[in-house]
């Protein structure tokens, strides 16, 4: 019994929605656009959103189970994801599904019985319930990004150490991915590491690092370069050969820089500049 | 106008820039070095930089000008003591000094220049 009277709910709704679909479509995007302020063109945006609203329709007739219901979390999870690398907040999100509830709500047609001013303020007090509850979620994604971005600051500080091979002679093993933020903390404390203790050659190993593009070649010869200015000489070593090719790949040039293989033929060739000589232990 | 001293040690000139660089006074320094590099027959130049805290792009330049006005005069320069915040700046600028020579301090400097001696003293006592 009840469930047939949800399901005559249920086509009501589609129906209204169906012969109102311009009314609804169009008040549903301009509180869209009212958020997103411009940061999504208004026809990106109408396309967007009327494609939601065909699955809402449908959605609407097969009930929160069927295929259209599927079909529609797919489609909001791209939109999500795609929002969320452009930086939307997680609100600013969430009131795009939330916005169809109100442009309804305007688009419903309806006396003035007692009935429907309880069932308005109903609707009332729900979209101030919905405020809050997306409050406690924007707080709660806040706090995560907040964790996160401890953790990655901490991971910056830990991950940069420069070592001393040789008198004069100094090595940074990079390890993980090279993005600006920690190339700069690599520069400066191997610059700073040259002054400290003198040395006149660095080893920039990067056997740990996951891959090579143009970025982050263009931040090695930043630092490379620098450190040829204070007068120290840079050498470049643990190229492994898939980077090699992805390198050679690329036309980055690496110029007059010194590469080496690995960080034992990096720390020879500084050896051998400064005038080293090592020999084998004779036992016998 | 402050004016950067020029000091004459053997055949070398010393320039040890310790004052906020104006630009009228690296042009002042510019005139005073080839004068001194004509009238000491000098064979090298070094700037010291240690105390240089900021840089921007004309004192940049000045490095390699007082360079190739040096080698003109065949005379080589050598500009030690960069701090590493100066090397970012000049670097970010896209000034990479080419024909400059670098050391990290004044001694590693003089020793590039074949000046053995100054060093020499304290290494026979040992």
């Amino acid at each position: 019994m009840e469930t047939k009277q949800d399901a005559a709910a249920q086509g009501a709704i589609a129906e209204l929605l169906r012969r109102r679909r311009d009314d609804v479509l169009g008040r549903w995007v301009a509180i869209i656009a009212a958020t997103v302020q411009g940061r999504i063109t208004e026809r990106e945006l109408r396309a967007e959103t009327a494609e939601l609203f065909e699955l809402a329709v449908r959605v609407a007739e097969e009930g929160p189970r069927g295929a259209a219901a599927d079909e529609l979390r797919g489609a909001l999870g791209d939109l999500s994801r795609s929002r969320a690398r452009q930086g939307f907040s997680p609100t600013e999100i969430a009131v795009s599904v939330f916005a169809l509830k109100q442009a309804l709500y305007e688009n419903m047609e309806g006396g003035d019985t007692d009935e429907q001013a309880a069932y308005r303020q109903f609707i009332e007090f729900s979209a101030v319930m919905d405020d809050l509850g997306l409050h406690t979620f924007e707080t709660y994604a806040a706090a995560r990004e907040q964790v996160i971005a401890d953790q990655a600051e901490s991971l910056l500080e830990l991950s940069t150490p420069v070592v001393k091979l040789w008198e004069g002679i100094v090595a940074v093993p990079l390890i993980g991915t090279l993005d600006s933020a920690r190339t700069q903390v690599v520069m400066e404390t191997l610059l700073q590491t040259l002054v400290d203790t003198g040395s006149e050659y660095a080893v920039i190993d990067i056997t740990g690092v996951a891959a090579v593009d143009t970025e982050v070649a263009q931040h090695l010869l930043k630092t490379v370069v620098a450190a040829r200015l204070m007068g120290a000489e840079c050498v470049i070593s643990g190229i492994r050969p898939q980077i090699a090719h992805t390198i050679v790949t690329l036309g980055i040039e690496f110029g007059d820089i010194v590469t080496k293989a690995t960080l034992a033929d990096a720390l020879g060739y500084a050896l051998e500049h400064r005038g080293v000589v090592l020999g084998e232990k004779r036992e016998r | 106008m402050e004016r950067v001293p020029v000091l004459k040690i053997g055949d070398i000139l010393l320039v040890s820039i310790q004052i906020d660089l104006q630009d009228q006074s690296v042009l002042n320094l510019q005139e005073d070095l080839a004068d001194r590099i004509v009238a000491t027959g000098a064979r090298g130049v070094i700037i010291d930089i240690t105390a240089v805290e900021i840089v921007d792009s004309f004192i940049g330049r000045m490095f390699a000008t007082i360079a190739s006005i040096s080698r003109l005069l065949d005379a080589e320069t050598i500009v030690v003591g960069m701090r590493p915040a100066v090397a970012i700046t000049l670097v970010e600028l896209g000034l990479s000094l080419g024909g400059v020579r670098t050391a990290l301090d004044l001694e590693k400097g003089l020793r590039l220049l074949g000046v053995d001696g100054l060093a020499a003293g304290p290494r026979d006592r040992r």
